[in-house]
Order: C-alpha cells, then sequence, then structure tokens
C-alpha cells in the first residue's frame, strides 16, 4: 500500500471512519429490514476507502457534494450518528429536522452540502461551490461524488467543460462501483470514463478505490494542487458495492452473480486490507482493532436507540423552511 | 421625475446592487462584451469586469447548477436566461435543487439566487421563443416568481430579487425592453406581495400580469367611455401572491376578469380566478373569469400569431359580457 500519513493517528482515524460507515449502513439495513425506517435507503458499505481515502484530505471548509447513496461521505465529512439516525428515521434532531431523509442528508457545518436524489444532480452544485471560492479568492476546495452511473447525464459534460476553461478548484470524483443501478457499467458507459475528462483537458486519475491510502495519496495531492488554481480534477475509484441498488434490491442474481459479489467481500474489503495492513506495520494490534469495533458498534446501537426514541417533528414544521427570512 | 427604458432601469438595478454588495455576478450567454442581445446588460462588464459579468458556453443546465452551487455557499448569482423558453432546460437545477434546498436541510442552507428571464408573443418569434412559462415556475413551493410591468416596477422588483434569501425568477415581457416609464433617481425597492391598484373604478376588476397590465388600462380607458369604471390591479409578484387586495377589489366590484400571457389552461389567471371565487363568491354578481393566452403553441404567422393572445378590445368586450349579467347565465 501507498504510505503518506505519516502519523499513527491518522492511520487510526481513517481505519476507524471506514469501520464507523460500515458500521452505520449495517444498523440503517436493519431498520429498514425490520420496518422501522420509512422509505428506503443504498447502501454505501463497500465503498468506505472512498469516502474515506478523499474526505480525509479536506478541511471542514472544504465542501462536498453527495449521492443517493451518501450516508459514507456524510460519516466521513464528519457528521455524528445520532443526528444522522435521527434523520434516516424523520426525527427531529435529524441534520435536516427530518424534512430531507437518507437521500438528502445534507450537513453544512462540516462543509457536506447534500446528498441528491438526482443521479448527477449536484455537479452544478459542487462547480458553482468552486466558482464562488474563486470569485471570492477563497481557497477551499469542493469535491463532487457521483456514481459511474451518473456519467451519462449531460450536466457533466457542461459544468466540467466551464470548471476547465476557468480552472475551478473542484476534483470530480466517480465512484466506479460497476452497476449502474441494476445495469452493468459497461452497457452504460462506451468507452473510457477517465478520457471523458481528458477531453476537456482535465487530468484524470483511475485509483483503487478498495485502497484507502493510494485513495488518500492521491487526493491530497490534488487537493493542494487545486488550491493553488490548478484545478479541475478528476479520480475514477475503482470500487464496489455490496448492496444491491437500494436496501430492498434483494435478488438481483439476473444482473450480478453472488460469486462475484463473495470476491470481493472476501479478497478485496477494504476495511479487512486496511486492519491487515495496520497489524503489519504495527500501528495496532488485534486486539486494540477489536477494542475500536466494539466502540464503534457500541455507539452505532446507541444513536440507533437514541433515534428510535426521539421525537416526529410538530405538524406546525410541515409548511416551516419552504421559503428562507 | 426622469423616464427611462426597461431596459435601462434593469441595467441601473444591477449597477447598484453590484455596487453594494460585492457577492453579487451576473451568469449567462453572451452577459459580458455583448451585453446580452436584448443589450441590457450593457456597460456593465466595463465596471465589473469579467469576473462578476460571466460569459458562459451554450449550457443552460450547466451555468443554472453553477449559480445553485455558489448561491448554497455564498454568493448571490443572476443567471440570465436568454429566452424563457430554456427554462425547460434548466428546470432540474431551478426546481429539484434551488427550489429545495432551504426545506430539504430543514432550514439550514438556502439558495439566493435570481433568474432573469423573458415572456411574451407577438414578436413574430414562433413557438420556441414566445413562451409565457412564469405559470410553472410558481407551481414549485420554494420559488418566488416577480412579474415587472414597467420600467418602475422592473427596476424595484430586480433590487429586491436580489437581496430576497430564496431563489427568485423575473419574467420580464421582451416587447417592453425600449418602452418609458418615470423611475426615480433616488435608490427604491419594490417589496415583494403587495399588488399596486392602477386604476380605481367601482364596476369591475381587471387584473393583469406584466404586459396585461397595460392591456387592462387600455380596456379599462376604451370602457370608461362607455361608463363603465374598471379597476386595474397588477398584482407584481405571483408568488407571494397579494390577495387580500385582489379579494377586497373583487368585494367592492363584485366582476372580475383575470388577464395574463400564460397559456389560459392550468395557469395564472385560473388559479387566481379560483381564489377569488372561493373567497369572494358571496360578494360576486358573476364568476371570475379567465383571459390567458390560447392553448396552441405559439404560431409564427403574424396573422395567427395576434389572436392567441388577450388584447384590450378583448378584454373590453369580456367586461361587457360580465356588466349584462351574460356571463352568469352562460355560467
Amino acid at each position: 500500500m501507498a504510505k503518506t500519513k505519516t502519523n499513527t493517528e491518522d492511520y487510526l482515524r481513517m481505519y476507524k471512519q471506514m469501520v464507523r460507515i460500515r458500521s452505520f449502513e449495517d444498523n440503517a439495513n436493519q431498520l429498514y429490514l425490520s420496518a422501522k425506517m420509512p422509505g428506503l435507503t443504498h447502501m454505501y458499505s463497500g465503498e468506505e476507502a472512498v469516502a474515506v481515502g478523499i474526505c480525509e484530505a479536506l478541511t471542514d471548509d472544504d465542501r462536498i457534494t453527495s449521492t443517493h447513496r451518501g450516508h459514507g461521505h456524510c460519516v466521513a465529512k464528519g457528521a455524528n450518528f445520532r443526528e444522522m439516525f435521527c434523520e434516516l428515521l424523520g426525527k427531529e434532531e435529524g441534520y435536516c429536522r427530518g424534512k430531507g431523509g437518507s437521500m438528502h442528508i445534507a450537513d453544512q457545518s462540516h462543509g457536506n452540502l447534500g446528498a441528491n436524489a438526482i443521479v448527477g444532480g449536484s455537479m452544478g452544485i459542487a462547480t458553482g461551490s468552486a466558482l464562488r471560492a474563486k470569485l471570492q479568492g477563497a481557497d477551499d476546495v469542493t469535491v463532487c461524488f457521483f456514481g459511474d452511473g451518473a456519467t451519462a447525464q449531460g450536466l457533466l459534460y457542461e459544468v466540467m467543460n466551464m470548471a476547465a476553461l476557468w480552472n475551478l478548484p473542484v476534483i470530480y470524483a466517480c465512484e466506479n462501483n460497476g452497476y449502474s443501478e441494476y445495469t452493468k457499467t459497461e452497457e452504460i458507459a462506451a468507452g473510457s470514463i477517465t478520457a471523458r475528462a481528458e477531453a476537456f483537458g482535465i487530468e484524470a486519475h483511475q485509483v483503487d478505490g478498495q485502497d484507502v491510502m493510494a485513495v488518500n495519496e492521491l487526493t491530497q495531492k490534488l487537493v493542494a494542487r487545486a488550491r493553488k488554481g490548478e484545478g479541475p480534477f478528476f479520480m475514477e475509484l475503482m470500487t464496489y458495492r455490496y448492496h444491491g441498488h437500494h436496501v430492498g434490491d434483494i435478488n438481483r442474481e439476473y444482473y450480478r452473480s453472488k460469486e462475484e459479489e463473495l470476491d470481493w467481500k472476501e479478497n478485496r474489503d477494504p476495511i479487512i486490507k486496511f486492519r491487515g495492513w495496520l497489524v503489519e506495520q504495527g500501528i495496532a494490534s488485534e486486539g486494540e482493532i477489536e477494542v475500536m469495533n466494539a466502540e464503534i458498534k457500541k455507539d452505532a446501537e446507541e444513536a440507533v436507540e437514541y433515534a428510535l426514541a426521539a421525537k416526529y417533528p410538530a405538524e406546525s414544521e410541515v409548511d416551516m423552511h419552504v421559503f428562507a427570512d | 421625475m426622469r423616464n427611462i427604458t426597461l431596459s435601462q432601469a434593469v441595467n441601473e438595478a444591477f449597477a447598484e446592487e453590484m455596487r453594494r454588495d460585492e457577492t453579487v455576478f451576473i451568469i449567462g450567454e453572451d452577459v459580458a462584451e455583448a451585453g446580452t442581445p436584448f443589450k441590457i446588460l450593457s456597460g456593465l462588464v466595463e465596471e465589473f469586469g469579467t469576473e462578476r459579468v460571466i460569459d458562459t458556453p451554450i449550457a443552460e443546465p450547466g451555468f443554472m447548477g453553477l449559480a445553485v452551487g455558489a448561491a448554497m455557499t455564498g454568493s448571490r448569482p443572476v443567471v440570465d436566461l436568454m429566452f424563457g423558453d430554456f427554462i425547460f432546460l434548466i428546470m432540474d437545477q431551478l426546481c429539484n435543487q434551488a427550489a429545495k434546498t432551504h426545506y430539504m436541510s430543514g432550514g439550514k442552507m438556502n439558495a439566493p439566487l435570481v433568474v432573469r428571464t423573458n415572456m411574451g408573443a407577438t414578436r413574430r418569434s414562433a413557438a420556441q421563443h414566445s413562451q409565457s412559462l412564469h405559470a410553472l415556475v410558481a407551481h414549485i413551493p420554494g420559488l418566488k416568481v416577480a412579474m415587472p410591468s414597467s420600467a418602475y416596477e422592473a427596476k424595484g422588483l430586480l433590487k429586491s430579487a436580489i437581496r430576497d434569501n430564496n431563489p427568485v425568477v423575473i419574467f420580464e415581457d421582451k416587447l417592453m425592453y425600449n418602452d418609458k416609464a418615470e423611475v426615480p433617481e433616488e435608490e427604491y425597492l419594490i417589496p415583494f406581495g403587495e399588488a399596486n391598484v392602477k386604476r380605481s373604478g367601482r364596476d369591475i376588476t381587471l387584473i393583469g400580469t406584466s404586459s396585461m397590465v397595460q392591456v387592462c388600462e387600455a380596456a379599462a380607458e376604451i370602457l370608461a367611455k362607455e361608463g363603465i369604471e374598471a379597476e386595474v390591479i397588477d398584482p407584481r409578484t405571483i408568488v407571494p401572491l397579494d390577495e387580500e387586495t385582489l379579494i377586497a377589489s373583487a368585494k367592492k366590484t363584485s366582476r372580475v376578469i383575470v388577464v395574463d400571457e400564460g397559456h389560459q389552461s392550468f395557469g395564472v389567471t385560473s388559479e387566481i380566478a379560483s381564489r377569488i371565487n372561493e373567497k369572494a363568491f358571496y360578494h360576486l354578481d358573476a364568476p371570475a373569469m379567465r383571459m390567458g393566452a390560447m392553448d396552441v403553441p405559439v404560431p409564427f404567422s403574424p396573422a395567427l400569431e395576434d389572436i392567441t393572445v388577450p388584447t384590450p378590445e378583448g378584454v373590453a368586450e369580456q367586461a361587457r359580457k360580465l356588466m349584462s349579467g351574460e356571463m352568469i347565465h352562460a355560467a
């Protein structure tokens, strides 16, 4: 693995953040399966190294835009379990007072401009945030997360063109998990994904999205350069989603095999990989890792209990926040 | 007081607001050196530079999306949408993104931006450059809609729109850009949601939006010669709508015609007429009537185009029918 982070604390935080995402998703999935969560949700499990590798290279002033598969981005950017579970359950204490839900969760205090339930819908927002930074002389960088499926949306090409023309500090992070909803990516994307960005003169990289260190190393370099006005950049992160398109997508053998899923889970899991490296390097012992895992599991379960007991917004809130004062 | 064109009034509003607030910028196609095809923005790039009067590629969804992101993070963009018909191209960014930012975030974020665009037929521009699509925008909660009826309103409403903390869409009638009106030298704002009673009358209320205010005023002149005193009201913004003023006038005159250049079906005229019928029912001598544009794509041929929009003569004729009681039986 590539080494960039130079101290133990950083490595351990990256590990914990990945486990926190997995733990959050395991609980969210259970909430859905036990019919305690309204609506549906899209699991980030399997893609943890992407969100964590990228967000660990950002500050709270840096912005991200997220997707319908957005819990991982939200956790990685610094959000708390309690407010997140409250939001998933439509409770008043949720990040969006229960008005956004899983697909619109946002945490502007950490620079998360929000998940977006329109595939590709946030590409303009991310690029606009970068335009604002440039116009106001701020040195923050915006990362636009989107999936391989969203590369089929025309908006991407309109905003990459403008970002390249104006050297905007935006990084397009394409999480290629191999599937565009229920369809293999190769069936919806002609040619190369990175070549799409290169056509605009945007420097594009493909990186192993299961290797948190590789993702982090690349992102650190690109963020530093974007801050100096050398942006935009494009990253294609090769990754895999363990669950279906959404939590209800259980019987999916018609579009991908169980063998393939098992192969990724057993041989390319980002958490298992990084854990092995931490132990091998003597950064943490198996015992210490088990303690961390147990603490995170407990935190998540407590947050779920809290959110289940939390109150719903008052009915009087229904027409609040339509317009800002 | 001096008279200036609607175009000059818009230009002045920008200059004043951009001097006042450095987070305000204009973004759109050919807005800088070209100053738009209508030359409305001429001179602004010389004062504010290309960083604040930003020429974009021809990519409406793209630059609309940029405006939403910039607005969410601390800028106050004004999107110049060259023709109102192009609003269909920006609908996702406007209606799914900007309109819902504040609500979906539980009030924690907002998107203070303005989309300045136009409306209005009879410019011989045919079906894709002549539509009046404000009703589509007004339908979506979270968006405000302003419809200036003269240079005076254009300036005061645009200044208010730029200062508003919500997404606002302003529809200017493209046939009115060279129309002059009295506009004060000193600064003023026109608050949203305050209708303007343009002419007082006791017999019938004519509610008009944008250029239809002038149509209503001309109809009122015709009617005055026949002894019918029409009251003319300009709502100025349709979201928010000054329902109070409209209902009060309906109760006073007991007859109402709502005139608007959008298609009549499912449109602004339907909405306003319904509210009056619901809230002033026992005061009405006839149902509030709608007069919108015909439900056809705008035709190119002048012989056809001119008959698709309400005219002073048409409004006066409808008013006579209401006065004579004919509409009661027709209804």
